[in-house]
């Protein structure tokens, strides 16, 4: 495949790694979009969330926006606000947060729902504050399922902010369209090959995360434990999407 | 409760295998993917690229064949040109607007270029054997330099050379492609010594977020074909261009060998009729009025008589 | 907003097209995740290679993946083919993992009774396994369908017809009315694949329906299980 060999000499080829276009300053200009997309679309998300799993209101209406949002075509939402906004990232920026909300949010009030009712109710018993509740219980509880939200929605953003590079010089997406119009494959799948590495090392951090900050004993999220503590019903297939999954990947 | 299910998910495996079977048939089937060849040689497949300017030209083309007698498959908006020509060259569509200059300089990467006529004289000799085009019109839609109206005045703005004039830093925008094109950024600074201060790509072909930018001062420079009617809208200058830095871009139909004597020639009363205020037109009605392709090219081709 | 109903042919057309890429990209993303699904849950040894392996899958962007699978497969760049392969590996990627942890939340102990009253590992895989899983696999599959919608617009950038064509025919010409009418015809044609799905789990599993809350498959593990993916 002589693509293979044209994506390797383009990887290796010292001209791509130096000045404003360069891998370096792409890939950093691309870590950079993704992380504080993840912080807008987090500090909407994880409220909201939190709320909804704490009081255990407004879950239906939470779960039916996510399944809409969720079917929200990034590029739509791109070009859209990008006629209203105009060049520049602002419009990028819009549009990867929507994507980014759905998988957060659903990690927020999963992770909460998660926590098996009896815990809440003694931790009320002895004297806890509501505060005190979601803060010292149910936050460091549900924390597995909110980082698994926060990996999803990473891993989406990530792979997903190559489309901003449709209308701003940004970004590791710009060796792909770069590439498909001047017909330079090996640009477009080295571009493709960065995207995923960067993929993998954040998907290695957030492991390394979740191993750090969740307290031992808490369970919750690891794949393998299927054990149902949570008391509060949870119906699955009867209502819109809900599943706090996943890599919905909706470019 | 199982087994009483067994005939029902039997059945509904049964309806899901088939419907796979069904669409996946219906896909491969599908017009779009493969061009009929097998559907009989007297349909004449006409295709665009995905630009809307380009579709209302193909949708002239294709009711003017229609009007003459001809079946016509409409195979538009299929992306840019390095997705759409090997289709052409394979035969796998008889008719493609295009223009002379940018299909030469993709057909051949050392073309010379001219003018409009040299142009086309060129592009008849660089095209495949089985493939040919038919009369050029006089209308072009073709890359340009464009500054607003202030920014030319203020220095004084005429042709690409007089960009030396600015005594600011010009950021340009334009399609990603166009940084590493022979007329480029590149060719800007190289050619006549112009100083570039930044390359914004902005992937709509010259369309509204490139004439925004412009309008807001984003970029200073940048390239907008000369048929947009926006540069008439927005008070925009295209900057001459003596030294032929671009290739001219006249629209002419590109044809298989499908096309006949009697095709050629409803097609090439129709490349006659088409000046270059008619395209700025036709595309205004687009892009203003909101207008279908269909609906133009029906009210343009009734007003001409052509159909 | 005059635009959407002066072209309502064009957008039912697009919707078509959309149909066409992505209703068998879904069924066919089902029925081979089953099998990869099946393996990664019955051998360890397989499950890390298999969901490693999706797990890279998906981080690929869809973009130069429909790009390159042309020269890979040998299709015809324009060919809707390339992109139902594409939309159906980005499936399986999504899938597969749903199967083996769909599989994996059945009872032991059910296991074990369908052994005892002479279920071969065939039968048993069909008949008791599989229906078990179903909520979750149903769970997946609705993912699967809404994801599968709204990436199949990306293939309107290579000049592959789809509602994706709004948009990127809307933003050359500036026409909001027509990116806004190509997200709403999206979106509705997501939630109405997500609405069959349903109804076909309604008829394939109808005990799901009396009892909600959560039989043999455990819900709750399917929220769990697809966060932490």
């Amino acid at each position: 495949m002589s693509f293979l060999t044209e994506t390797l000499a383009w990887l290796v080829d010292p001209a791509n790694w130096v000045g404003a276009g360069g891998i370096p300053t792409r890939l950093a200009q691309h870590l950079l979009f993704t992380l504080v997309t993840l912080l807008v679309a987090a500090l909407i998300a994880v409220p909201t969330g939190f709320l909804i799993g704490h009081t255990g209101r407004g879950r239906g209406l939470a779960v039916a926006l996510s399944g809409a949002f969720r079917a929200i075509p990034t590029l739509g939402l791109l070009t859209l606000v990008a006629l209203w906004v105009g060049i520049g990232l602002n419009a990028p920026y819009v549009a990867l947060t929507v994507l980014a909300i759905p998988p957060i949010l659903a990690g927020a009030y999963t992770g909460f729902e998660a926590i098996d009712r009896k815990i809440i109710d003694a931790a009320r018993a002895v004297g806890m504050s509501e505060a005190q509740i979601v803060l010292k219980v149910e936050l460091p509880l549900g924390l597995p399922l909110l980082i698994g939200g926060l990996r999803s929605a990473t891993l989406q953003v990530v792979a997903t902010a190559t489309l901003a590079a449709y209308i701003a010089n940004f970004g590791l997406g710009r060796y792909l369209f770069e590439g498909l119009r001047i017909r330079d494959y090996g640009e477009m799948l080295g571009g493709s090959i960065l995207v995923i590495l960067l993929a993998i090392v954040l998907e290695g951090v957030f492991a390394l995360v979740q191993k750090l900050v969740v307290p031992r004993g808490v369970t919750a999220g690891l794949p393998i434990d299927i054990r149902d503590g949570s008391s509060r019903s949870r119906p699955v297939m009867e209502s819109t999407i809900e599943e706090g999954n996943s890599h919905v990947h909706s470019e | 409760m199982f087994t009483a299910n067994r005939g029902r998910l039997t059945l509904i495996g049964v309806v899901a295998v088939g419907a796979v079977v069904a669409l996946a048939g219906c896909a491969s089937g599908d017009p779009l993917a493969e061009p009929s060849s097998s559907a009989g040689g007297s349909t004449i497949v006409v295709g665009s690229q995905a630009y809307y300017s380009n579709e209302i030209i193909a949708e002239i083309y294709s009711q003017a064949l229609e009007a003459g007698g001809f079946t016509v498959d409409r195979q538009f908006q299929i992306g840019q040109r390095e997705v759409y020509l090997p289709d052409i060259e394979a035969g796998k569509i008889d008719v493609f607007p295009e223009y002379t200059g940018s299909l030469l300089q993709a057909l051949d990467k050392a073309a010379v270029g001219g003018t409009s006529d040299a142009t086309y004289a060129e592009l008849q000799t660089a095209l495949p054997d089985d493939l040919r085009v038919l009369d050029q019109a006089d209308a072009s839609d073709q890359n340009s330099w464009t500054v607003t109206a202030d920014f030319a005045s203020k220095y004084d703005l005429t042709d690409i050379a007089s960009l030396t004039n600015v005594t600011e830093p010009i950021t340009v925008g334009g399609n990603s492609e166009l940084e590493t094109r022979p007329y480029g950024p590149t060719a800007l600074k190289d050619k006549y010594g112009i100083s570039i201060a930044g390359f914004v790509p902005v992937e709509d072909s010259g369309g509204p977020l490139t004439v925004k930018a412009l309008v807001d001062g984003d970029i200073q420079l940048a390239n907008i074909y000369t048929a947009d009617p926006n540069i008439k809208t927005n008070n925009l200058v295209a900057l001459s261009d003596p030294d032929g830095l671009f290739f001219p871009d006249n629209v002419v139909p590109v044809v298989s060998q499908k096309i006949d004597d009697s095709a050629a020639a409803i097609l090439n009363k129709v490349s006659a009729a088409l000046t270059a205020d008619t395209l700025v037109d036709l595309n205004a009605q687009s892009k203003n009025d909101q207008l279908s392709a269909d609906k133009i090219a029906t009210a343009w081709l009734t007003k001409a008589k052509l159909i | 907003m005059t635009w959407i109903w002066s072209n309502l042919d064009l957008i039912w057309d697009r919707t078509f097209d959309h149909l066409i890429l992505s209703v068998p990209s879904i069924i066919l993303s089902f029925l081979i995740a089953l099998p990869f699904g099946w393996l990664a849950h019955r051998y360890r040894a397989s499950r890390a290679v298999i969901l490693t392996t999706v797990g890279v899958l998906y981080a690929i962007p869809s973009l130069p993946l429909f790009i390159v699978l042309p020269f890979i497969v040998g299709t015809s760049i324009r060919s809707p083919l390339n992109l139902i392969i594409a939309l159906t590996l980005y499936g399986v990627a999504l899938m597969v993992r749903v199967v083996a942890d769909g599989l994996g939340s059945v009872d032991r102990d059910v296991q074990q009774s369908a052994t005892a009253v002479g279920f071969s590992g065939w039968t048993s895989f069909w008949q008791v396994e599989l229906p078990l899983a179903g909520p979750v696999l149903l769970a997946g599959l609705r993912v699967v369908a809404v994801s599968t919608v709204s990436l199949a617009t990306v293939g309107a950038v290579i000049g592959a017809q789809s509602l994706g064509s709004l948009f990127t025919d809307g933003f050359q010409r500036g026409i909001q009315a027509e990116i806004i009418a190509g997200i709403l015809a999206t979106v509705l044609l997501a939630l109405a694949l997500d609405a069959v799905l349903v109804l076909i789990g309604r008829l394939l599993m109808p005990w799901t329906r009396r009892s909600a809350i959560g039989v043999v498959a455990r819900p709750g593990a399917v929220a769990r299980q697809e966060v932490t993916t």
